[in-house]
């Protein structure tokens, strides 16, 4: 009968072991249910994000599944009712070395030097699978393409395995579309339209092609060599700052359990490495909510006034990865998000005016290097508007992995180094700056604010916990004092994607847009340690960042002493001239053009 | 990450807007429209699939990816005499594949490229339905029965 909703099952053996799956389960989920580790490669997995790549094309999941010929891809094919699915006879052992050496047969065995070495999934595959030889080299000829660097990303697609999972990535979770599968054969490779070079594509070096790349195919430009050099120079007074994501993350790169926080060990190592001032990018992020929400209370004022010109919704602009995405995609909005830059650059901007000031350096003596658990940082610390005479307000920005490497060259025992205090005073920071590091966090200190700068009252309650979650696109409305502010949250370039959508055909009913590129926000950034495809440790990223909020004495920006002495000092009030001309951008027009010759 | 600008003379954004139109400017239709193109074009050069991909909305990389899995879309022109030689059953067993060779050999080129002055193009066709001259070569509208690899080397004399 029909009475309740019941879920259909189906019962199957795998390895000699009974389950019970709901339809539709595919033979590699069932077993990981068991507890059955079935190898592979092409596929890839976030739960809760809803991102799945399965284009079932390497074959190294293959199963053998009792009445059925040929060998079935575990990842693709969905359980039957009764089925006896065998993962580890012969047949099917044999049929993935197969598999495996017709890969290896097209990929450099230069490992001992590719910068994917200890941490590449198919050599960690060759190991599993204990490959000694490669029968059949001989006859194939190794196919070669050319190394394509751009300011943030290298693409060395002689170690591409044809995956597509950085297909997928930018494709459908960012709908940026610089990628696509080109060529047949062994000339087959994902690359941008003409394999022209990524600079000369959409891309916005979200670096979520690199995040997933289970070789060294896809890498980040590596900057060390040049921070070590400014660290080792006696003329360079070198200033570091550390973005919110990097301390729930960092960790991992040294066996901790993802999720731990390691603050305190990182400026630590920070100083250990030489540099000479150990400041927060978390203070700039406290800045960044001063002027962004003074930047959100002005036009709201105007669109409560009636104000044609009000500009609302106002969308953050904190991301160049989303900055990027806009210029390309949505030029004809590009006056919607706020001019507030990015916290690197306020922080570059106010170390090499301020702070250089104070403590007698000249701008061309300082040299500002970030660490950013992000690709897009790279190419944004490079745009020509971010630098005054040639000189650039943030000169290297290098990843959480990036710091990984250089903490281990630098001989540091990092598990075992105490804890120790960012600088002052560009490294005093409040909750509301570390949330940044999150999905939502962006708007959730720019609401604590507003909500106390605007109703002139204290908050009762500092966790919004409307505003969080890993849902792609989520909405919530606060109520400022019986006024309800309408606020949109999107985190992935293609979620984003649906909410500028409706700005644009005037449909959208929010006052305040938060977008983060990267599934998950910066602690999914692509320049963290790789998850592999296990969602667990996004999340567990992401309670060390309100973890660490939850333990800041000052939860709200405009409380944080540091920045209400820099007003004072130097800037004047949010929104000054001054302000304006330090800490705000203007955004161009990137999308590619057709001229019409008469 | 730089903004790209291409160019294209009027008729020719009108002759792609009026194929994609033909489609009901359907993604799906991408194939089709691209078959089309070619036919009215000869070839698919980068602005014309920048064009194909804006009309349609979709990503240029893709349309290229498209255009680089599928053997008969070409992104170069056809030379001034585009040459084709048929591989059909009845020229392949009687020597095409060593005419055709003779073709590679004598213009340096291999089958789908242009010679770097726009001359002559090379292409393999499937059977043209003249079996009973075979192996058949065509340039341009002319074609040749029997062709033997000695006689390459006079026919391209005749378009010196
Ligand atoms: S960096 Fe982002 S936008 Fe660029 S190719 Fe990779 S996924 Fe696409
Ligand atoms: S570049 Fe990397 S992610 Fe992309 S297809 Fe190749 S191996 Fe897979
Ligand atoms: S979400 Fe964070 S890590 Fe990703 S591009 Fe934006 S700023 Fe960079
Ligand atoms: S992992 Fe199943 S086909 Fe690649
Ligand atoms: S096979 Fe060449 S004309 Fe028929």
């Amino acid at each position: 009968m029909r009475g309740r909703m019941t879920m259909e099952t189906i019962k199957l053996t795998i390895d000699n072991k009974q389950i019970e799956v709901e339809k539709g389960t595919t033979i590699l989920g069932a077993a990981r249910r068991m507890g059955i580790d079935i190898p592979t490669l092409c596929h890839m997995k976030l739960d809760d994000l809803n991102i799945e790549n399965k284009p079932g094309g390497c074959r190294i999941c293959v199963v053998e599944v009792q009445g059925r010929r040929n060998l079935s891809p575990a990842c693709i094919t969905k359980c039957d009712e009764g089925a006896v699915v065998r993962t580890h006879t012969p047949r099917v052992m044999n049929a993935r070395r197969t598999v495996m050496e017709f890969i290896l047969s097209d990929h450099p065995k230069d490992c001992l030097i590719c910068p994917k070495s200890g941490n590449c999934e198919l050599q960690n595959m060759a190991i599993r699978l204990g490959i000694r030889e490669i029968t059949g080299q001989e006859i194939a000829e190794m196919s070669t393409y050319r190394k394509d660097t751009s300011p943030s990303i290298i693409r060395d697609l002689d170690k591409c395995i044809m995956c597509r999972r950085c297909e997928m990535m930018c494709n459908e979770v960012q709908t940026v579309g610089a990628l696509s599968a080109v060529n047949r054969g062994f000339m087959a490779v994902v690359a941008p339209a003409f394999e022209q070079n990524l600079e000369y594509s959409p891309c916005t070096y979200c670096g979520q092609c690199v995040a997933v790349c289970p070789t060294g195919a896809l890498t980040e430009v590596d900057h060390t060599g040049d921070v070590l050099r400014a660290i080792a120079d006696p003329s360079k007074t070198v200033v570091v700052q550390t973005a919110p994501a990097v301390r729930a993350a960092l960790g991992e790169e040294f066996g901790m359990k993802p999720g731990s926080l390691v603050t305190g060990k990182l400026v630590s190592a920070l100083k250990e490495l030489g540099f000479d001032y150990v400041f927060d990018t978390d203070f700039a992020a406290d800045l960044t909510i001063m002027e962004e929400g003074t930047e959100l209370l002005a036009r709201l004022g105007k669109f409560l006034n009636g104000d044609e010109d009000a500009n609302i919704p106002i969308l953050t602009s904190c991301c160049p990865g989303w900055v990027n995405f806009f210029e390309h995609n949505f030029p004809d909005l590009k006056d919607v998000p706020s001019t507030a830059k990015s916290p690197q650059q306020m922080f570059g901007a106010i170390a090499k005016s301020y702070f250089a000031g104070k403590i007698n350096v000249s701008r061309k003596d300082m040299v500002v290097v970030s660490i950013m658990p992000c690709l897009a940082k790279k190419y944004e610390s490079q745009r020509p508007e971010f630098s005054v005479d040639g000189n650039p307000d943030v000169d290297f920005s290098i990843s959480t992995r990036e710091l990984a490497h250089f903490i281990k060259q630098a001989n540091i025992d990092f598990n075992n180094l105490p804890d120790a205090d960012f600088d002052r005073p560009l490294g005093e920071s409040t909750g509301a700056g570390v949330i940044f590091g999150n999905t939502g966090g962006v708007i959730e200190a720019a609401v604590r604010t507003a909500y106390e700068l605007y109703t002139g009252k204290k908050l009762s309650r500092l966790d919004f916990d409307e505003l969080r979650g890993m849902e792609g696109v989520r909405q919530a409305t606060i109520n400022f004092d019986g006024l309800p502010i309408n606020i949109g949250i999107a985190h992935g370039l293609g979620n984003a994607r649906k909410l500028l959508d409706d700005v644009r055909a005037g449909r959208s009913t929010f006052h305040a847009i938060e977008v983060m590129a990267c599934p998950g926000g910066c602690i999914g950034g692509g320049g963290q340690p790789l998850h592999h495809g296990d969602s667990s440790i996004l999340k567990a990223r992401a309670r060390a960042i309100y973890e660490e909020d939850k333990n800041k004495t000052i939860r709200v920006s405009h409380e944080n002493p540091y920045i209400i002495n820099l007003y004072k000092e130097f800037l004047g009030e949010p929104n000054s001239e001054k302000a304006h001309h330090l800490l705000h951008t203007h955004y161009f027009d990137k999308k590619a053009k057709i001229i019409v010759k008469q | 990450m730089s903004s790209i600008k291409i160019e294209l003379r009027k008729e020719d954004v009108d002759k792609i807007n009026e194929i994609c139109d033909s489609f009901g400017n359907e993604q799906s239709e991408l194939i089709n429209v691209l078959h089309k193109t070619q036919e009215h074009f000869g070839y698919l050069p980068a602005e014309i699939q920048e064009a194909i991909a804006s009309k349609l909305n979709i990503p240029v990389a893709q349309v290229y990816g498209v255009v680089t899995f599928y053997s008969f879309f070409t992104m170069t022109p056809k030379g001034r005499h585009p040459i084709s030689i048929c591989m059909g059953t009845a020229c392949y067993v009687r020597g095409a594949e060593k005419v055709l060779d003779e073709f590679k050999k004598e213009l340096s080129l291999q089958v789908g490229q242009t010679t770097p002055d726009g001359k002559f193009s090379l292409s393999s066709l499937r059977c043209v339905g003249a079996c009973g001259l075979a192996p058949v070569v065509l340039i341009g509208e002319k074609t040749y029965g029997r062709v033997a690899p000695d006689d390459v080397q006079d026919i391209l004399k005749e378009y010196q």
